[in-house]
């Protein structure tokens, strides 16, 4: 027996929306194996990684500031690659960002101005949009991979916040920990509701993934991306500079990590460390594609993604599971997206025996 | 700076090495197909807690190293289906991959966080390791180290002496055609990516079992991505590759050594070297446009749906 492919002759609508859920679907049945084969009640355990975080006002928040940085950094990743633009280094555009927009509140603590906060967020955007910058230029000036290039700079940038917070950015009066100082309170991110710590990163989060779904649907620029990304010789006869949209497009997914960089260590951390991200660069590629690269889209993935993050936590206090599970359930969701995406574009044929294809 | 010390430096940057030509040969492999898996970093850290764990139930490094390439291999069957057989995106796919295999083995490998491992023995070959300089660092190595060169001068006769080779070369260069003579795509790819699992689980295996026989979450640091760029850097020919992984061996091993030194650069700084030498290595290489235009293979990354 074997599967072959039989390709549509229009991409399918329904598939197109139902893709997404049936993986989600399938990354359940897979959580049921994969707690079953760990010896643990499959029930229990999917209840305490789904639906526990769910149920208390706290956790919410909690919820709102996991996402935060998800749905920016992936809005951001959605612009790179429907533009065929893989930029993996997200992560290092976050740190970058969140290094770029912290040498306010470290180096000038006394500067308490209302300007400070928005300042910071600016400079943490240009921050991790110049770290973008990097590949793209390296792939249009020398045609270098980016998919490599961006990779690599993500252990740069997180090499350079190590040396920074144990090095010339350590607070002089932290008994030698590797952390920065404190951020005076006028430079923290504000909470947007009283009932939890919940920041402005949600805020920002909404407000990007608006901007951008905008873009893309409505503008020429979001019509130019496309058009690079499915054809690039097509958008040179319509005068659609593919080096342009390359630059563009990881300025963007730069500035949007950056932001999400200084959000999450203005609002959430409230300092700098040797590690500030549990990985979000890199989930959000996840969120990116369980999204279909449509910024409404990421919006719902980026809470699912967030939810495996608190559900790890919750499900490690309440039975004790290890929090790897919840990377793993993150890394199968993506395989399942990828393997229910084909459907779009085919119809699956089971074929019994090796000849009957020759005949048709 | 004197012979003993030449020596001992030359070891560690084969040992150091090593992993990044096994790497690198396995996806040469897949890419010559006309497969671009970006999952190395995944199967290489899944073979690195495969060789770990096998190593331990069993007491017998060798055990371990073939755990490790088991499992790379099966491993790399999950990317197969999906790229091969679902036409999915491969550029995606592979990252899927990685994911996925850092996830797996941090899980598989939480209980052996902290465990002294079995190291793999190395095997003194009489006479040759008594040469000077070279002598110990070339023949006084682990048997992964041997197969490493074994395999570098068995994939290029395989490559371009062999009629199955020129068939993988063939399926990965035009697609279209060789499936017109009536070659299987399908069926050379799945090898191909077979073949690159299980290079890609042996170098994770080198990690877990000779580099620093413990395991480590994350412990191949990108070293998969290196690999990567070693494709590219040596132009897609196995003999090129050798010295590209030697080189970056190099540049690994350079930064212990400086510390040693004394010099007071920072640590970090150091250990970014192979990061930024990798980019630095890949802009100077893809400058040269039509020379990487030739040696790629034409169907890298385009997905295959015979039209029947």
């Amino acid at each position: 027996m074997r599967i072959e492919l039989e390709r549509r002759a229009q991409p399918s609508a329904l598939f197109a929306m139902l893709s997404p859920f049936i993986a989600l679907g399938i990354t359940l049945v897979a959580g049921v194996i994969m707690f079953k084969v760990m010896g643990l009640p499959p029930i229990d355990a999917l209840y305490a990684f789904f639906i526990e975080p769910l149920i208390e006002v706290w956790s919410l928040h909690e919820l709102a500031i996991k996402a935060a940085p998800l749905i920016l950094i992936a809005t951001g990743l959605a612009v790179c690659f429907r533009s065929s633009n893989w930029n993996i280094g997200a992560e290092g555009q976050f740190v970058m960002g969140a290094v770029a927009g912290s040498i306010l509140p470290i180096l000038f603590p006394e500067q308490t101005g209302a300007w400070v906060l928005p300042a910071m967020m600016i400079m943490g955007m240009a921050g991790g949009a110049a770290w973008g910058a990097i590949p793209a230029w390296l792939k249009n000036q020398f045609g270098a991979n980016e998919i490599l290039t961006s990779l690599m700079l993500v252990y740069v940038a997180q090499l350079i916040l190590d040396w920074l917070v144990r090095g010339i950015w350590r607070d002089p009066d932290g008994y030698n920990f590797p952390e920065s100082r404190g951020f005076s309170p006028e430079q923290i991110l504000p909470e947007v509701l009283e009932s939890g710590r919940a920041h402005y990163g949600a805020v920002f989060a909404i407000i990007g993934a608006l901007v951008v779904w905008f873009m893309l649907a409505r503008t020429m620029k979001g019509f130019e991306i496309k058009v690079i990304g499915d054809s690039p010789r097509a958008g040179q006869f319509a005068g659609f500079s593919a080096k342009r949209t390359t630059m563009f497009a990881f300025l963007i997914a730069g500035a949007f990590a950056g932001l999400a960089g200084i959000s999450e260590v203005s609002g959430a951390i409230q300092q700098l460390r040797p590690v500030i991200s549990p990985g979000y660069g890199f989930i959000a590629i996840i969120v990116a594609f369980l999204g279909r690269l449509n910024p409404l889209g990421i919006f719902a993935a980026g809470l699912i993604l967030a939810l495996s993050y608190l559900g790890s936590e919750a499900a490690q206090i309440s039975l004790g599971i290890s929090d790897k599970v919840g990377r793993v359930f993150q890394g199968l969701l993506l395989f399942f997206v990828l393997a229910c995406d084909t459907l779009i574009h085919y119809r699956l044929k089971l074929v019994f025996s090796s000849n009957s294809a020759r005949e048709t | 700076m004197n012979i003993e010390m030449t020596e001992a430096i030359l070891l560690t940057v084969f040992t150091a090495a090593t992993p990044l030509l096994l790497a690198a040969l396995g996806e040469l492999v897949t890419e010559r197909s006309g497969v671009l898996n970006l999952g190395v970093e995944g199967m290489m850290i899944m073979g690195a807690v495969a060789g770990f764990a096998f190593a331990q139930m069993t007491g017998n490094a060798y055990l371990g190293a073939i755990g490790g390439v088991v499992v790379g291999t099966l491993f790399s069957l999950s990317f197969a289906f999906l790229a091969i057989t679902l036409v999915t995106n491969q550029v995606a796919t592979g990252l899927a991959l990685t994911i996925l295999g850092l996830g797996v083995s941090g899980l598989w490998g939480e209980s052996y966080i902290g465990l002294a491992g079995v190291r793999m023995e190395t095997i003194v070959i009489p006479f040759l390791s008594e040469i000077p300089i070279i002598g110990r660092p070339l023949f006084a190595q682990d048997a992964i180290f041997y197969v490493s060169i074994a395999l570098v001068i068995g994939i290029s006769y395989f490559l371009f002496k062999t009629r199955a080779g020129l068939i993988l070369r063939s399926v990965g260069d035009n697609h279209g055609s060789a499936h017109a003579l009536g070659i299987s795509v399908t069926k050379v790819r799945y090898l191909a990516v077979m073949f690159g699992g299980a290079c890609s689980g042996l170098a994770g295996a080198h990690l877990s079992l000779v580099y620093t026989p413990q395991w480590v979450e994350n412990m191949t640091a990108g070293r998969g991505w290196i690999a990567l760029a070693l494709v590219v850097f040596a132009s897609w020919r196995p003999m090129r590759v050798i010295a590209g992984a030697y080189l970056f061996g190099a540049v690994g091993i350079a930064q212990l050594h400086i510390q040693a030194l004394g010099y007071d650069i920072p640590s970090q700084l150091l250990s970014s070297l192979p990061y930024i030498a990798t980019i630095v290595v890949l802009v100077i290489i893809s400058r040269n446009r039509r020379l990487t235009l030739i040696n790629t293979p034409a169907s890298l990354g385009k997905g295959f749906v015979p039209d029947r």
